[in-house]
Formats: structure tokens, C-alpha cells, sequence
């Protein structure tokens, strides 16, 4: 498969909210592009109308009652990690412009 | 006194329970050990000296009041800082999380601490478990080389990864036992690489509620141990159905330990052809054919199989593990918690910056690659032909397995087509440090358990390279494999040998 363009690479960087450089975009678009030769591969394998498979334990749609418990985590756990934090709630950046 | 720190669990609950020892003099001499050694070896990224002396004493205390919690009462463990342990900083070997401290405890280390066992520190990992030998971690744990961690048997080598701080840890005798996580083969390849027992559980045998995620369909963690009936004792501590986790599966967790049996005679043992093709070194190829003998001598029958689909397992691992990270690590966001420029003073930048430049400065390189392999193989256009494609390939592989099963008890493979490799051999090159796992990876997608233990060393350089040997089991296939490598560790020597260090 023909390497990745530069392009391509920045549409993949802001879908994965990366700001990357020149010199890493050049960087990941031979390595992703390495890779992404390799999985080619699975074009070989006859895959039909085989059901994919997402897990394997087959458990689904595993329930509990929505009732609230009590939690052992306070707010100065969460606090201590976080850029900031005001009466129970993180204060962030406007979303919107 | 300092020879304590060799102990096994077995035999360390054994002199705590007999009264010759108590558990605060293990966990002194496994802390002499660590200023022996671990200036070299690295292991640990964080040590909790004082707070393992206090669990110790209250070990100690428990015990003459005649209260023992379990068979690892007092035991020191050592946990891959993938773990989260409340209170004490768990940054998965980023620095993304360089300072952060866990608002709660995972269900594994919840289930030691309260089975009486005792916190060494947090083991040094491949960034967020991603890699092969422990080398694209943040954190130079190793501070006579100002490198990741080395591996105990020959210090110019790599130990494997993910867990191979975990691996070193237990080889080097700075701790009991430890635990690790497997996605593609990460408890199982340093096990291999430093001599030591690391199993990775059947799918859903153990919660993974407040283990760093980053491939959910696969990741499992698991006992890396210095024998395999201390890997069956600290399974069964761990296992189980948890609410918080709702992959985890409800099924009984038998006594594994108590069950160990090692006799073998007449179970079908399966020799995958595939396993054993180009690539594989010889001089690793004939310790596996060695240990193969082994078996057939105890009783075993040997049975020739062929798994055609297995080596597409590689290619189905490197589409659903990067598709599954880039989704997990997307919550690493620099909002919430971890590095962040709204912790600097780019404050002022817009919500999309704070995304994008929190996350290009904390994650390594090997994660964003990964991030971003994900991003592109489930991005419009490309889903079907990559992400869909590999899941149906990943049902056949399972399928595959399923039948293989109906004809045969356990499967014995290599565990790395090579002996440990030396620092930076593969780090510049991802796709050749990809190939290495092609041997551990088909387990994964496919939710199998699978041990790895000691079968022997090759010789290079002068040095004494260990080299692992694989069990396969089915579907909760736990008990079998155990019992085919305590058979294994009753005939031969080679978990017991040590590093010369």
C-alpha cells in the first residue's frame, strides 16, 4: 500500500486530537504506513458472511438495578488530580466559540 | 535473614504459619534486596518502603490474634503500575499520568490487600502496556543505566514487555510474586524472558475494573510468579465475578491450588505446525522440542496439529487492539485529571488546544502511533475493510481454536520466536518489534488461557538466555494448564535456577 499522505496524516492526527510536528508527521506516515502493509494480509482470508466477532465471553447486555449506592470516592480524591475543580465540579474551556 | 526474599509463596506462608518468620522480616529482606539490586535492574517505578512495613506489622498483628485472611497473609507483591491503587501514584509509565494519584483501588489489588498481602511498589511497564520490552516507558527506572528496566539475566538486554517490570521483580527476587496484565502476550513474553511463571487468564475469569484500559476485548491480568502453584494460589485470590465489571464472567472459582495435580499420563497434547516455522530460532526451537520430550516421557500423548488460520492472528491484534486504545485513551483529555496545559501557563488556549497539546506533550510515541492506527482503521471508509474484517477474521481464529479443543486437552508452543533481545535492537523499528509477539498473540482475540514457564537456557554472548515454553488451554481451561506445568516444574529444575546478580 502506497505511504500515507501528509494529508491523511493530519486528518488522522485531529481525529485523535494530536498536534503533531513536521518531523513526527513524516515519522508515523512511514511506521503507520509499515503497519498498515502488514494487516493488508487479511484480504486473503475468506471471510464470507461470518458474524464479527466483538467478545468472546458472549455475555450481553449485562443489568443491575439503577438505584444509587453510596461511593467511597470524595471530591478531594477527584480534586487532587484535576487542573480545577470548584463545588463538585471541573471548571473547563468554553466548548463553544 | 536476606535469603527470605528467595521464598516462594508456598513456602514463605508455610514459615509464617509454622511461626519461624513473620512477615515484617520478609518484607525487610525483600526491601534489602531492592538496595541490592534494583539500582541496576529497575524494576520499580514507585517503592512503598514504609507502607509495606505497616501492612507487615498488620499482618503480623492479625496473625497472633489468630486471624490469617489467606495463604498470601503477610506475602510481599509487587504490582505493574497499571494498577490502580488508591492513594498511590499510578501513572501506567506515562507521562500522562506523572502525578496521579487514584480516586480508587482496582478489583485485583483490592482482592490482595484484602486477602493480608502486602504492596512492594508499583513495576515498571511498557507505556500503557504497549510494547515488548518495557522500553517505551517514560520512566529511566534502571539508574546505573538511565534506562527502562533491564533484564536480570544479562543487564544489556531487555526483560519483555508490557509487564516487564513485574517479570524482573520476581526473577531478581525483589518480591514474592507479582501481577501483570496480557493483551497480545505481555504477562506470558517476559515470563519467558526472565525465567519466571506468568499466566494470563481465560477471558472474563478476572475483573478489570481499575486496571488502566487499553484493549478491552483483550486484556486480562494475571499471577507472575517464581512457580506454578504460586501462580494457581494468587489466581485464585484474584479471580472471580465483579460487579464493576461487566465482561467479567460468573463462574465458580475452584481451589486451584489445592487441586494440582501432576500427573499427566494420556492427555492429548497438540503441537501446532505453524508455531514452529520461519523465524523461530533454532536454538529456542530445541529447548521446545526438549520440553516436548519431557512430556511425552511423563505420559503425555504428543498429537501433531495444524492451526492454518493462527499467523492472521498478528494482523487481527494490530487492527482491534490500536481501534480498542484509541478509544480508551481518548479519556485522557487533560480535563478531568493527568497532564494538562490548563496545569501551565497555556491556560488561555481554546478546548480543542487543551485536547491536542495535553496529549501530544503527555503521551510517549509509541502511543500516539497506536492512537492513531486506531483512528484510521475505524475511520469512515475504512471501518468495513479493516476493523470489520479483522473481528470476522477473529471469529474464525476462535472457531478454530474450538475445534481443536474437541480433539486435544492443551496446546505446547514457543513463547518468543527469540531469546531476550539487547536495548534498542528493535525500539527504532515498530513493525519488526510487532513480529515478535506473533507467538503469544493468538491467545488474545480469542480469550484462551495460556501459561508460560521456564524450559531452559540458550547460550550467547556468554550469557544465559531463558527461554519460556507455552501452554494453551481451552475456554477455562485454567486447571489443565496449571497441572501440565506443575508436571512440568516436578520433572525438571529449570524454575528454580536464579540470575547471577
Amino acid at each position: 500500500m502506497a505511504k500515507l499522505s501528509k494529508e491523511e496524516i493530519e486528518h488522522i492526527a485531529k481525529l485523535s486530537r494530536l498536534e503533531l510536528s513536521d518531523k513526527e508527521k513524516e515519522l508515523y506516515s512511514h511506521q503507520l504506513s509499515d503497519v498498515l502493509a502488514y494487516v493488508e494480509q487479511l484480504k486473503q482470508v475468506d471471510t464470507g458472511d461470518v458474524e464479527p466477532m466483538a467478545n468472546v465471553t458472549g455475555l450481553q447486555n449485562v443489568w443491575r438495578e439503577d438505584k444509587v449506592e453510596s461511593s467511597d470516592i470524595s471530591y478531594e480524591d477527584i480534586s487532587i488530580n484535576a487542573p480545577e475543580f470548584r463545588e463538585g465540579s471541573f471548571v473547563v474551556p468554553g466548548v463553544f466559540e | 535473614m536476606d535469603n527470605l526474599c528467595r521464598l516462594t509463596i508456598k513456602e514463605a506462608s508455610g514459615k509464617l504459619a509454622k511461626g519461624e518468620i513473620t512477615s515484617v522480616d520478609l518484607t525487610r529482606a525483600v526491601f534489602e534486596r531492592i538496595k541490592d539490586v534494583e539500582s541496576k535492574v529497575g524494576a520499580y517505578i514507585t517503592l512503598c518502603e514504609e507502607k509495606a512495613l505497616g501492612m507487615a506489622e498488620a499482618s503480623d498483628q492479625r496473625r497472633k490474634s489468630g486471624k490469617v485472611l489467606s495463604e498470601i497473609d503477610g506475602i510481599p507483591i509487587a504490582v505493574k503500575d497499571l494498577f490502580l491503587t488508591k492513594g498511590v501514584k499510578t501513572t501506567a509509565a506515562s507521562k500522562i499520568l506523572e502525578d496521579f494519584i487514584p480516586a480508587y483501588e482496582s478489583t485485583v489489588t483490592k482482592k490482595l490487600w484484602e486477602a493480608g498481602a502486602v504492596l512492594v511498589g508499583k513495576t515498571n511497564l511498557d507505556q500503557f502496556a504497549m510494547g515488548s520490552s518495557t522500553e517505551t516507558s517514560a520512566y529511566n527506572t534502571s539508574k546505573e543505566f538511565n534506562s527502562t528496566t533491564r533484564n536480570p539475566w544479562d543487564l544489556a538486554r531487555i526483560p519483555g514487555g508490557s509487564s516487564g517490570g513485574s517479570a524482573a521483580a520476581v526473577a531478581a527476587d525483589m518480591c514474592i510474586a507479582a501481577v501483570g496484565t496480557d493483551t497480545g502476550g505481555s504477562i506470558r513474553q517476559p515470563a519467558s524472558h526472565c525465567s519466571i511463571t506468568g499466566l494470563k487468564p481465560t477471558y472474563g475469569r478476572v475483573s478489570r475494573y481499575g486496571t488502566i484500559a487499553m484493549a478491552s476485548s483483550l486484556d486480562q491480568a494475571g499471577p507472575m510468579t517464581k512457580t506454578v502453584e504460586d501462580a494457581a494460589i494468587l489466581l485464585r485470590v484474584i479471580s472471580g465475578k465483579d460487579k464493576f465489571d461487566a465482561t467479567s464472567f460468573e463462574k465458580e472459582v475452584p481451589d486451584y491450588a489445592g487441586n494440582l495435580k501432576s500427573d499427566i499420563k494420556a492427555t492429548k497434547i497438540g503441537i501446532p505446525k505453524e508455531f514452529f516455522g520461519e523465524g523461530l530460532d533454532p536454538k529456542v526451537e530445541s529447548i521446545v522440542r526438549n520440553a516436548i520430550k519431557v512430556y511425552e516421557n511423563l505420559g503425555a500423548e504428543i498429537i501433531p496439529v495444524s492451526l492454518p488460520l493462527a499467523h492472521y492472528a498478528l494482523a487481527v491484534y494490530y487492527i482491534l487492539m490500536p481501534a480498542e486504545v484509541s478509544s480508551n485513551l481518548a479519556r485522557y483529555d487533560g480535563i478531568r485529571f493527568g497532564h494538562s496545559i490548563l496545569k501551565s501557563d497555556k491556560k488561555s488556549k481554546s478546548l480543542e488546544e487543551v485536547y491536542n497539546l495535553s496529549r501530544a506533550e503527555g503521551f510517549g510515541a509509541e502511543a500516539q502511533r497506536r492512537i492513531m492506527l486506531g483512528s484510521y482503521v475505524l475511520s469512515a471508509g475504512y471501518y468495513d475493510a479493516y476493523y470489520k474484517k479483522a473481528q470476522k477474521v477473529r471469529r474464525l481464529i476462535s472457531d478454530e481454536f474450538d475445534e481443536i479443543f474437541k480433539k486435544i486437552d492443551l496446546l505446547v508452543t514457543p513463547v518468543s520466536p527469540v531469546a531476550a533481545f539487547k536495548f534498542g535492537e528493535k525500539a527504532n523499528d515498530p513493525l519488526s518489534m510487532y513480529l515478535s509477539d506473533i507467538l503469544t498473540v493468538p491467545v488474545n482475540p480469542a480469550g484462551l488461557p495460556a501459561i508460560s514457564i521456564p524450559a531452559g537456557f540458550i547460550s550467547e554472548n556468554g550469557k544465559d538466555l531463558p527461554v519460556g515454553l507455552q501452554l494453551i488451554g481451552p475456554h477455562w481451561g485454567e486447571q489443565a494448564i496449571l497441572n501440565a506445568g506443575h508436571a512440568f516444574q516436578k520433572a525438571t529444575d529449570w524454575h528454580k535456577a536464579k540470575p547471577k546478580i
